[in-house]
């Protein structure tokens, strides 16, 4: 960690912050807490300078005009890129992961992405919307995935990343693979509040962050529970 | 009126009687289905003749619509669709069950405004709010203020009621004028009911840039958007008029929301030359609108039903509960958004410290996100065990589209 506390940036939620990504930060925080750490969440907003030594960056889903919007920003600010040099970990949800590729689609028009992760969105021949769930790569050591999302994206993977996921339910990228990871970047379609059904993803992101091999358990019966009916629902839908 | 569009309007009638009778539901939907079948012109038809009002936004039109009916009522018989069903089907069973009326007042679906606009040529159309609300099939914030903009574009000659404190509403109220072409802007009667929801209105619809909040006022630091001086503002417990003369407005309905909500209905009937001081005493006459508000008592508990549909709405509804045992009562069905995700939008803080319940279709993603803020809580599988589980006195019920109708009907369908 870069300073005593575990600094944890919410990056524009002004413009990235469509259903829920609040989530994503509260979830974290909360964990770490749990565990002792002291937390610091920030919350920067568009027309503020992102701090480049922070520990985890959060970057939400959004409509198309704050997408484009966010991405020229944060390319203009060049804080991410620092901190992702200096080894942050950056998580990406929907508009949020699609940015932090080369490139993707928004108002019409093929967009600059910040080409942290070696990816490209276009836009797909229809609207995602409905369950997630897939089986994680085997490296992340993580049960399986589920969310929901709802995104018009399709989004390629380039040599340099490696698919989060390998689909059992949705779209996510393809259809077949959903999400990327490089280092300690990670990126989902699973949208909002991601780590809320997926509480292993975020003590990843917080191993990561902080270096520790294992992190205390924690009484996840509520989260299980909601896995455990999202997984029956799912099946349901299919049979 | 045509003969088919008779044809239509007595069908329409029957089947939404028989709907009724048969307790398939308010019957409030389904004659208008039919009507339409029959003559697709059916509501172009019934609303001819008449002076009326179009109440929209995204929450708080079912209301500001029963309260808008009752100040216009003071001219004269008003036909509305006081059930909530606020799609052409049910503009339509809502003006044939009314026959013959001087005036509406009719609540539309944010999504179908410029259709209803085409079809109904008000005099008036109100324009509440507009926020996040059900994104996995709805349209996103800044689509719709575009859509309602373009709809006013056709329609200049229509009055518009507006809400001052919604950058959204401002500009989709105030389309880009064109006199060469004849488009002139249509006329404005804004009002303040305050906005306590912003995370929705922070980028420009104009050019993007942010908008800045200091107090009432918004503007935007990149172009001319900015709040416009209202017209009808709430102050203490009443509404200020044009004249700045101030009316006390008693209501039976709780919360500021809802003195808002009278704010803008007393503005709609001005529109059609009602005085405020003559309107301003029938706002008290309405109690509860389609369950919403109800109080029921039931083995010696108080339950009251307050409808929360997004995040929004859940804002104000804790803003109007009691502290008191709280059940909470969470669906994902269709006309609820299959997404839960908003849940992480509320912030259930102010619940901490009462006797919070849980139940509905989706509890489990309520128990994670109150486990989240640290509101503890209690997780029932019926509605008869949330009675059980509290003590005699008040019972709050905060509940979502669904999962508030399956309540309502465990309670004989209060109204």
């Amino acid at each position: 960690m870069s300073t005593e506390s575990l600094r944890i940036v919410w990056i524009y939620p002004d413009l990235l912050s469509t259903y829920g990504d609040r989530g994503n930060a509260l979830i974290l925080a909360r964990r770490a807490r749990q565990r002792g750490m002291p937390v610091e969440v920030l919350e920067v907003r568009s027309d503020q300078r992102l701090p480049a030594t922070a520990d985890i960056y959060l970057v939400g889903g959004g409509e198309d005009g704050p997408q484009a919007l966010g991405a020229q920003r944060l390319i203009a600010d060049g804080g991410l890129h620092r901190a992702v040099a200096q080894g942050s970990v950056v998580f990406g949800v929907c508009a949020g992961y699609q940015l932090l590729g080369t490139s993707f689609f928004a108002k019409g028009v093929q967009c600059r992405g910040l080409e942290l992760l070696d990816l490209q969105s276009d836009r797909g021949p229809s609207r995602a919307v409905g369950e997630l769930a897939g089986e994680i790569d085997p490296r992340l050591g993580l049960p399986a995935l589920t969310g929901f999302e709802n995104h018009g994206g399709r989004t390629h993977l380039g040599p340099e990343v490696a698919p989060l996921a390998r689909i059992t339910a949705g779209v996510g990228n393809d259809g077949s693979t959903e999400g990327a990871w490089r280092g300690k970047l990670l990126g989902t379609y699973s949208h909002g509040p991601a780590l809320a059904r997926n509480p292993a993803l975020a003590d990843l992101l917080l191993r990561w962050a902080t270096g520790a091999h294992q992190l205390p358990p924690l009484d996840d019966t509520w989260s299980d529970r909601l896995r455990s009916e999202r997984r029956t629902a799912v099946a349901a839908a299919r049979a | 009126m045509p003969l088919r569009a008779k044809v239509a309007s007595s069908v329409s009638r029957t089947a939404a009687a028989l709907s009724r009778a048969a307790g398939r539901g308010d019957g409030s939907v389904i004659g208008g289905w039919i009507g339409l079948k029959i003559d697709p012109d059916l509501l172009a038809h019934l609303s001819a003749g008449r002076a009326i009002a179009l109440v929209s936004g995204t929450n708080g039109k079912t209301t500001t619509t029963r309260l808008a009916a009752a100040a216009v009522g003071v001219l004269g018989r008003v036909a509305t669709n006081s059930f909530g069903a606020n799609m052409p089907s049910g503009h339509t069973s809502a003006l044939a069950k009314a026959g013959s009326t001087p005036y509406a007042v009719l609540e539309v679906d944010e999504h179908y405004l410029a259709q209803v606009l085409e079809a109904t040529e008000p005099h008036v159309v109100a324009l509440l709010n507009l926020s996040r609300d059900q994104l996995d099939r709805a349209k996103e914030v800044a689509m719709m203020a575009q859509l309602w903009r373009a709809a006013l574009v056709r329609h200049t000659d229509v009055r518009v009621v507006a809400n001052a404190d919604d950058p959204m509403v401002v500009w989709a109220a105030t389309p880009p004028a064109d006199p060469a072409h004849g488009i002139n802007p249509p006329h404005v009667t804004w009002f303040s009911a305050g906005q306590r929801w912003h995370d929705d209105s922070w980028v420009c619809p104009e050019c993007g840039s942010t908008i800045q909040r200091s107090g009432d006022q918004w503007w935007c630091t990149g172009c001319a958007l900015r709040r416009p001086e209202p017209q009808w503002v709430v102050e203490d417990e009443g509404v200020l008029d044009p004249t700045g003369a101030w009316h006390k407005v008693s209501l039976q309905l709780p919360g500021k929301v809802n003195l808002g909500n009278a704010a803008t209905a007393l503005a709609v009937a001005a529109e059609f030359g009602v005085r405020p001081v003559d309107a301003v005493s029938r706002l008290g006459i309405v109690t509860s609108v389609a369950g919403r508000y109800a109080q029921v008592d039931k083995d010696g508990r108080n339950i009251r039903l307050l409808l929360a549909k997004n995040p929004a709405s859940w804002l104000e509804a804790f803003d109007m509960a009691d502290e008191a045992p709280t059940l909470l009562a969470i669906n994902a069905r269709d006309p609820d958004g299959l997404d839960t995700s908003w849940l992480f939008d509320v912030d259930f803080a102010p619940l901490r410290g009462r006797q919070v319940l849980i139940t509905g279709d989706r509890a489990y993603d309520l128990a994670v996100r109150l486990d989240v803020n640290d509101v503890s809580f209690q997780h029932v599988r019926t509605f008869d065990d949330a009675i059980r589980s509290v003590p005699p006195g008040r019972l709050e019920v905060i509940a979502n589209y669904t999962a508030f109708q399956d309540i309502r009907a465990e309670l004989d369908r209060v109204n």
